[in-house]
């Protein structure tokens, strides 16, 4: 590759900051990166997944030896640490939740982690939705509600050499994480398009006058050739309507059998196994406000497949990828009167990947006695998730301590080293 | 700008269509949106009431399953149980054509917007069992019949409804000092879902002047509101915080037993308050006119809202009277319900070709569609609702399900498609840019015509 073109046009039409007066905008030049070589971004993988609804990291990573932990949580005939069904002693202080149970080989293998009583800057109202937006901004406090970029993407226009395949945002959202000026893939696996030449070439025509428009149907008409054939059923070919009617039907039924998350993990996958570096998606179902055994369990399930088919997914390339799952906020130390939890601040995040020293638990325990909570109610960040997550940009991708507190995480102090990549 | 019949019915109604005429007013308009709800009478949806006999008929499945374990009474039970949960399944297929049908053919389409409009702002989706099936009933019952009254009663009626009581874990919330809780020595109590997405998504909004103070003492005033599945929705004095209970500075309840009519109280001053006015003035004029509407008009939806303590009547009158609101081409982009819904509008669907008693093709023909593009049918992600950003529905995987359906639906739907000549003409109103008409004319055949037509910019958007 010699240079590539990275349109602006795509992250500010998107962001609604210019309107009408596009093609006499100063802001409207496009801006040519040098691609330097082959190896960009170097080797290593990062996968971020975005966990909403408030994950309970007191739930998940569990802290039995903290003599206040029974008292809020114990629910009548559960089962104890250590039972057959029961949470899985880590470390002899923190037991992790029976529904990851099976990534207990990763985390004897050194590839599974957590960071705890970790929490985003963002505190007391505790909304998801702005919670999740300053999550994924990377910020100390919400921009208005246009030109925000992600954090992810900020990193990436750091990288002199990005190309069009270097990061994926996989699934049918948008997620803030990785929007922003840097060129960045948006598909979905169950995504398909398929044009005959001449209605490709009118499409195209047509959507040059809309640059919102113009922009993604020409990315999805890229991706879409790029995409796997068993979803090309060729529309458009047949005569008739029983003709269209059957391709309609074979597509739609393609397209539903390709939901759901194993699909976006092999996608991922099979992408950071090419040229692809850094992938993100998200897992909802983490808002556990009543009864929350069996909807924690089911999210919980879902995030362990996911991590075990991304491994099984990059094969070889396991060992040089970290996944980092985070979430916009803790829940209550105390269960409440329903045996969920209500939103709150301090949680956990969770690592995993052949490139991870794992295998423990890094964070400072506040502890859980009424005067040690955030508010008396919830537990007590000890650390900003953003430093973490900058020390693992910095262990992954060698960028400067200097570049991540200035300008991937604005107004962050990065701390002491965690040393969490190997 | 002013009132123009032709971006009226695309801007606030449901789209253009060649078969039903659109009102020539603003007057004609507001005087069809409190007349009769004559589309409603003829693609009908059940209300809630209508729905609840189910629950109530499982209910009864299930204690006679539980009655009978191990006997052929059970087994007749659970097999009854399926298809009951299979003939409900099918029935909100059938509500989600409706729903499209009465788009198609309204001639009154700004009730049909609004009716969207609200059911998203106080979103409330099942769960679990047959209330996964029951948001059309709910939006029947507790939306539709408020549009024009004041929005404090359709808080009220969203506030009492069991799928909101359900999807936000009111139902089993309990005072931590009721009769209830007491009974079972503090095993039971509080959960404050409810009260903090009131407060911050159906009224005052997230930067409104509420703390976390407010929401516990909310979650309290709002405990002893629940349903059963046999009675439906029900205050339940024994589950209610005795007390008084201070929101927003004002106290309600106190020395007498708790009473429905202190929660009612409370929603009424809550939905009155400024900053809900500002609230939903801005989510009003950026759901209809644009992700960043004119502060002008946010001002005076705002003081309209105020002056008139939350008359919606009133509040659509000085939207559709504003000069900001009728800016020319170029708004927002249509979500895929409306790009759906005004394409079969466009194209005069017949009522007998949308497969309304065929899950599977309801599947094929909308419901994996509309998951494509981004808006699964009565699945929001959260209680927030549908995203209002044009970016985040114009993304290269929905926008390739929406020119994919585009190009293939339509022939489906209506095998004798009209000359994408003609048709362009029909979608926008005369008013197509020269390039879409282009587009249409030199398609390879009807079907690409046709697709290119409704894939087009100047239609997606509204």
């Amino acid at each position: 590759m010699g240079t590539k073109k990275l349109d602006r046009r795509a992250f500010l039409t998107r962001s609604g900051l210019i309107g009408c007066s596009l093609a006499t905008s100063p802001l409207f030049a496009p801006i040519t990166f040098a691609s330097a070589d082959d190896s960009v971004l170097g080797d290593n993988r990062l996968v971020v997944i975005i966990l909403r609804g408030g994950m309970d990291g007191i739930d998940v990573v569990q802290p039995f030896g903290d003599p206040d932990f029974a008292g809020l949580r114990q629910i009548k005939g559960a089962d104890p640490v250590g039972a057959e069904k029961g949470p899985i002693d880590l470390d002899g202080f923190f037991a992790l939740h029976p529904a990851l149970g099976d990534l207990m080989p990763l985390w004897r293998a050194g590839q599974l982690g957590f960071g705890h009583a970790v929490s985003t800057p963002y505190r007391d109202k505790r909304s998801h939705f702005d919670g999740q937006d300053l999550l994924e901004a990377g910020t100390v406090a919400l921009a208005g509600a246009s030109g925000r970029d992600g954090w992810l993407n900020r990193m990436l226009q750091e990288i002199p050499s990005i190309r069009a395949e270097t990061a994926y945002s996989i699934g049918r959202e948008d997620i803030l994480l990785l929007r922003g000026q840097a060129e960045v893939a948006n598909w979905s696996p169950n995504a398909q398009l398929n044009l005959s030449e001449q209605a490709r070439r009118l499409t195209e025509l047509m959507m040059a006058g809309d640059p919102l428009f113009a922009d993604a149907t020409a990315e999805a008409l890229r991706l879409a050739e790029g995409g796997d054939d068993s979803m090309a059923s060729g529309m458009g070919d047949m005569g008739g309507s029983g003709g269209m009617m059957m391709d309609m039907r074979q597509s739609m039924e393609t397209a539903r059998k390709n939901s759901g998350y194993r699909k976006i993990a092999e996608f991922a996958a099979e992408k950071l196994r090419d040229d692809t570096r850094v992938a993100a998606f998200s897992i909802n179902g983490w808002d556990t406000h009543a009864r929350q055994t069996r909807p924690l369990g089911k999210a919980l399930k879902t995030l362990s497949e996911t991590i075990l088919q991304l491994q099984a997914g990059l094969g070889p390339i396991w060992g040089k990828t970290t996944v980092v799952a985070v979430t916009e906020f803790g829940r209550t130390a105390r269960l409440n009167g329903t045996k969920g939890t209500d939103h709150g601040t301090g949680g956990a995040m969770i690592l995993a990947g052949g490139a991870l020293r794992g295998g423990r638990v890094v964070g400072r325990w506040p502890g859980l006695a009424e005067a040690d909570l955030y508010q008396r109610r919830d537990l007590m960040p000890t650390r900003d998730v953003r430093a973490n997550l900058a020390w693992i940009m910095r262990g992954l991708f060698g960028l400067p301590v200097g570049v991540l507190e200035k300008t991937v995480f604005p107004g962050l102090d990065m701390g002491t080293d965690p040393r969490l990549i190997l | 700008m002013a009132f123009d019949p032709i971006v009226a019915e695309i801007r606030f109604g449901c789209g253009l269509s060649p078969s039903v005429s659109a009102p020539v007013s603003v007057s004609q308009k507001l005087s069809l949106l409190t007349g009769p709800d004559h589309i409603a009478v003829q693609f009908p949806i059940p209300a809630f009431a209508e729905f609840h006999p189910w629950m109530v008929e499982k209910h009864e499945l299930f204690q006679v399953r539980r009655k009978n374990r191990g006997t052929e009474t059970a087994a007749k039970a659970r097999k009854d149980i399926k298809l009951l949960q299979k003939h409900v399944r099918r029935e909100q297929m059938k509500w989600l054509g409706m729903a499209m049908l009465r788009r198609t053919y309204t001639g009154d389409g700004l009730r049909e917007r609004l009716a969207f409009f609200w059911a998203d702002h106080f979103t409330a989706v099942g769960k679990n069992g047959l209330l996964r099936r029951a948001t059309s009933p709910y939006v029947e019952e507790a939306i539709r019949p408020h549009l024009t009254g004041k929005f404090a009663d359709m808080l009220v009626a969203t506030v009492t409804q069991p799928l909101m009581l359900h999807y936000l874990d009111q139902q089993q919330s309990v005072g931590p000092n009721s009769d209830k809780a007491m009974r079972r020595r503090g095993k039971a109590g509080l959960n404050e879902n409810l009260a903090r997405e009131l407060l911050e998504l159906h009224t005052l909004g997230v930067d409104g002047p509420y703390d976390q103070q407010d929401v516990r003492q909310l979650a309290e005033l709002l405990t002893g509101l629940t349903y059963h599945p046999r009675n439906g929705f029900t205050f339940r004095k024994d589950m209610a915080e005795p007390g008084a209970e201070t929101v927003l500075g004002r106290a309600y309840g106190g020395a007498k037993q708790a009473q429905l009519g202190d929660v009612i109280a409370a929603l009424h001053d809550i939905a009155r308050h400024p900053s809900t006015a500002a609230n939903i003035a801005q989510k009003l004029a950026t759901h209809f006119v644009s992700d960043t509407p004119d502060a002008g008009l946010v001002a005076d939806l705002t003081a309209v809202f105020r002056e008139s303590e939350g008359d919606l009547l009133a509040v659509y009158r000085v939207l559709l009277e504003h000069p900001k609101a009728w800016n020319p081409a170029g708004g927002n982009v249509k979500q895929p319900v409306d790009f759906i819904g005004s394409s079969m509008r466009a194209l005069a669907i017949e009522p007998a070709k949308i497969p309304l008693r065929d899950e599977r093709e309801m599947r094929n023909q909308f419901v994996t569609p509309m998951v494509l593009m981004g808006q699964p049918w009565e699945r929001p992600g959260g209680p927030d609702g549908w995203p209002e950003d044009d970016a985040d529905w114009v993304t290269p995987q929905r926008i390739a399900a929406r020119i994919e359906w585009a190009m293939t639906m339509p022939t489906v739907l209506r095998p004798d498609l009209p000359d994408p000549r003609d048709f362009v003409e029909v979608a926008l109103g005369g008013a197509a840019p020269e390039v879409v008409r282009f587009a249409a004319a030199s398609a390879e055949t009807r079907a690409d015509g046709i697709g290119l037509v409704l894939a087009s910019p100047a239609f997606q958007r509204m």
